[in-house]
């Protein structure tokens, strides 16, 4: 049944028969026939933000936490611009995002009309797809393919330009019956012969290790399900990016933390001297492959992922697996049941030793301190408080996001949301509004920097507005520290322009938005005044005053391999003159 | 912290470069070749030279047909980069599949008097060209061929008074009964 509405009142439409009942946006000249058809219905509710990064970057949160996709709606020029950085971080960190831009009129498009910017060119490299449209037949089609071109496949954002006149139009609608697109068929099933051959090495391991990565959460909660099948049927020990924490538990002895950069030390040592690494939907980022031509020397390597151009760019791997990760996982779980393989237990036993060995070290252990609190203890504290809750947790990008992963426990997927491609300060409040959005009887931390927060502060007044009671755990160190330990560890300390000589009082700043304000600065405060401030059921900014100088380890250097790590100096494994760890090549890097 | 016993690898192998002839089948919308393009520029890789037209007007299809250089690795990313494209249906290395026919069409004209005018249209009937356009001054060539004859020809003709060169960049098909499809 089709039937005749304006271009506006499609784009409505094609939301409600997608099932979309958030979006986030901001109005502007060129959307405004939107916002009208938005007007004239409830089932759609509108998210207003207050600035169009933050209505992706809340999208990427309502998106992650939920499975579903984001939806972004925002007026052309300086709208979309200002969108430009939340679409990169959904790229890099393959998000499904269907943000749509308004245009200037056709008529007036390449004639640097009043807010006028070339959407589709600038968002070309930072999107998944885009579409610029030029006629009303075509809008139906593309409503509902950019869906589907965002969700399947390896997800990412989608850009929609709909110039002004064509919003106006009337033309004619239909839901489609599939919005598949004409062409694009991503490969989910992952080839047979690969997966048996990949279980041969599996059976015969010695030291094998599974590395996994945020391609299982992309793959749904059923992936994670199968993936702690296929754990404990082969009884391999575990290790998790950034993206993919939660995808296995945290509390599971089979588990070593995260790997990389600010990786543990068992994760890292068991990645370099395993001989077969199971890697499943991750992409050999350099934060955790460290120097590449030192990375994982004994290894023969599987790589399961849904994008053929993740394989082989960095770490050439033996048995690749084109594949949607439930897809693969589901085949090699049943595989690996069919085939009962005889492992090796007496080599597998000594591998095990091995890895308690390197946990024995207990590479997170710090400096305790009774004055000051330390940022280790503050997120451990956080964990322990919250534990046995729903809690959903996002971060900004620095320091305290690194303590967040490493001593924040998760248990499932979907729980964790941080800018991992792209690094985004800013990205943790609107990406927490998104997830209290999406999950409003949860708890919703965004475990923030001071600096960081200030990028995109302006969303507490979106928190407020919505009653999101979402909270803002700010470790305050009145020092980008990851900048600062940069800093000492390779340019002689020489602290140029990390220091926020000037920061608002939070507190004040909370109250000013309408929201709470807390502050602790004593250790032994802390547990009352994170009790309390889980039982506000409004926005919370909590100003947690942290050791100003305290680093992050462990720590690969730059240009430095898995097991050339820096550990805590507390471990009595490194002196202070750390910075001549790192050759003057290393610090080409970042 | 301890000294574990390690072995390096070799350093990351200095890989021979390598010339690809790629038939990429896409769909013909606005904006696809500034993808194809953005994405070679915007990664890093090179492109030699990039043909493209409409091939199928009923289904909105163009054939690209690239030619890039890169190392085995760079060029198995290049496919890949390629495929991840939304518009585009398939890409076929026909440097890999083996033998295909490659073609393109040069026209060159060729400004002179006396001695030079002569042996300019020695050359151009020694290679096959055709004759397009001719003046008492000068001759506008069209020739059709390998890369390497197009190469040549225009060397030569430099020689004897070359004044402009107009290249369409290769054509190429794969030999034999098979038919690459969209
Ligand atoms: C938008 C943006 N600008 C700059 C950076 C570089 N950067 C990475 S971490 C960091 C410091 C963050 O400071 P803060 O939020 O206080 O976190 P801390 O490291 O102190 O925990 C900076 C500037 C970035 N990641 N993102
Ligand atoms: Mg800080």
């Amino acid at each position: 049944m089709s039937e005749t509405m304006t271009g506006a009142e499609m784009v409505i439409r094609a939301l409600q028969d997608q099932g979309v009942e958030h979006i986030f946006g901001y109005p502007g000249g060129a959307v405004l026939p939107i916002y009208d058809a938005l007007f004239h219905q409830d089932k759609v509710k509108h998210i207003l933000v207050r600035h169009e990064q933050g209505a992706v970057h809340a999208a990427e949160g309502y998106a992650r936490s939920s499975g579903k996709v984001g939806v972004v709606l925002v007026t052309s020029g300086p709208g979309a611009t200002n969108a430009v950085t939340g679409l990169a971080d959904a790229m890099m960190d393959s998000i499904p995002v269907v943000c749509i831009t308004g245009q200037v009129p056709t008529h007036l498009i390449g004639s640097d009309a009043f807010q006028e910017c070339d959407t589709v060119g600038i968002t070309r490299h930072c999107t998944k797809h885009n579409y610029l449209v030029k006629s009303i037949e075509d809008l139906p089609r593309i409503l509902h393919e950019a869906f589907y071109v965002a969700s399947n496949g390896r997800p990412g954002p989608v850009v929609i330009d709909l110039p002004k006149d064509i919003q106006f139009k009337a033309g004619s609608y239909a839901r489609p019956v599939n919005n598949q697109h004409k062409t694009y068929r991503p490969t989910v099933k992952g080839d047979m012969d690969k997966i048996r051959a990949a279980i041969e090495l599996m059976a015969n391991a010695k030291r094998p290790v599974f590395y996994t990565g945020g391609g299982v959460i992309n793959s749904g909660p059923h992936a994670a399900a199968l993936l702690r099948e296929l754990v404990r049927l082969t009884g391999f020990p575990i290790t998790s990016t950034l993206m993919g924490l939660g995808a296995y538990p945290a509390s599971d002895p089979l588990f070593l933390g995260m790997l990389g950069m600010h990786g543990t030390y068992e994760a890292n040592l068991a990645m370099h001297e395993c001989d077969v690494m199971i890697n499943i939907g991750a992409r050999f980022d350099d934060r955790i492959t460290g120097r590449l031509d030192a990375f994982s020397p004994y290894s023969k390597r599987i790589h399961v992922d849904i994008d053929p151009s993740s394989i082989n760019k960095n770490v050439k791997v033996d048995i690749p697996i084109v594949g949607d990760c439930a897809h693969v996982l589901e085949d090699m779980v049943r595989l690996w049941r069919q085939t009962a393989p005889q492992q090796d237990m007496v080599a597998l036993k000594e591998w095990m030793g091995k890895v308690e060995g390197w946990r024995a070290r207990n590479c997170l252990a710090y400096r305790p301190s009774a004055e000051t609190i330390k940022p280790q203890f503050a997120i451990q504290r956080l964990y322990e408080l919250t534990k046995g809750r729903e809690t959903y947790v996002t971060t900004e990008v620095g320091q305290h996001q690194m303590w967040a992963a490493q001593y924040f426990k998760f248990e499932d997927p979907n729980r964790w949301m941080t800018s991992g491609g792209l690094g985004t300060m800013g990205y943790g409040l609107p990406a927490a509004i998104g997830a209290q959005l999406a999950n409003p009887k949860a708890l919703v931390v965004d475990i923030a920097g001071e600096a960081s927060i200030l990028m995109n502060m302006q969303e507490m007044s979106t928190a407020v507005q919505y009653r999101l009671p979402v909270k803002i755990f700010i470790l305050n160190n009145e020092y980008m520290g990851m900048v600062r330990q940069w800093q000492e560890l390779l340019h002689g300390g020489r602290y140029s322009q990390s220091y926020s000589e000037s920061l608002p009082d939070f507190v004040k700043l909370a109250e000013a938005y309408g929201g709470v304000g807390m502050r602790c600065d004593k250790p032994a405060d802390l547990d009352a005044a994170i009790t309390e401030m889980i039982n506000i059921d409004r926005p919370v900014i909590f100003d947690c005053i942290v050791d100003k100088t305290e680093n992050c380890f462990p720590m690969i250097p730059s240009g430095k391999a898995h097991n050339e790590m820096l550990l805590n100096d507390y471990l009595g494994e490194t002196g202070t003159d750390i910075g001549s760890v790192i050759d003057e090549k290393g610090k080409m890097l970042v | 912290m301890t000294q574990m016993s390690t072995h390096y690898p070799d350093a990351t192998r200095i890989e021979p470069v390598n010339r690809h002839t790629l038939a990429i089948v896409v769909d013909n919308e606005p904006g696809v070749l500034a993808r194809i393009a953005g994405l070679f520029s915007g990664r890093g890789y090179n492109i030699e030279s990039l043909t493209v037209t409409e091939t199928e007007h009923e289904a909105h299809i163009s054939r690209i047909t690239i030619v890039t250089t890169g190392t085995d690795s760079i060029i198995e990313q290049i496919k890949s980069q390629l495929e991840r494209l939304v518009p585009v249906h398939r890409v076929v290395d026909l440097t890999i599949t083996g033998d295909a026919v490659e073609r393109e069409l040069c026209l060159v004209k060729v400004v002179g008097k006396g001695d030079h005018r002569v042996e300019a249209m020695r050359l151009a009937s020694a290679f096959g060209a055709r004759t397009l356009d001719a003046t008492l001054t000068s001759f506008v060539y069209e020739l059709t061929g390998t890369t390497e004859e197009v190469e040549r020809f225009i060397k030569l003709m430099t020689a004897v008074g070359l004044v402009e060169v107009s290249r369409t960049g290769v054509a190429a098909m794969a030999r034999g009964a098979d038919a690459m499809t969209f």
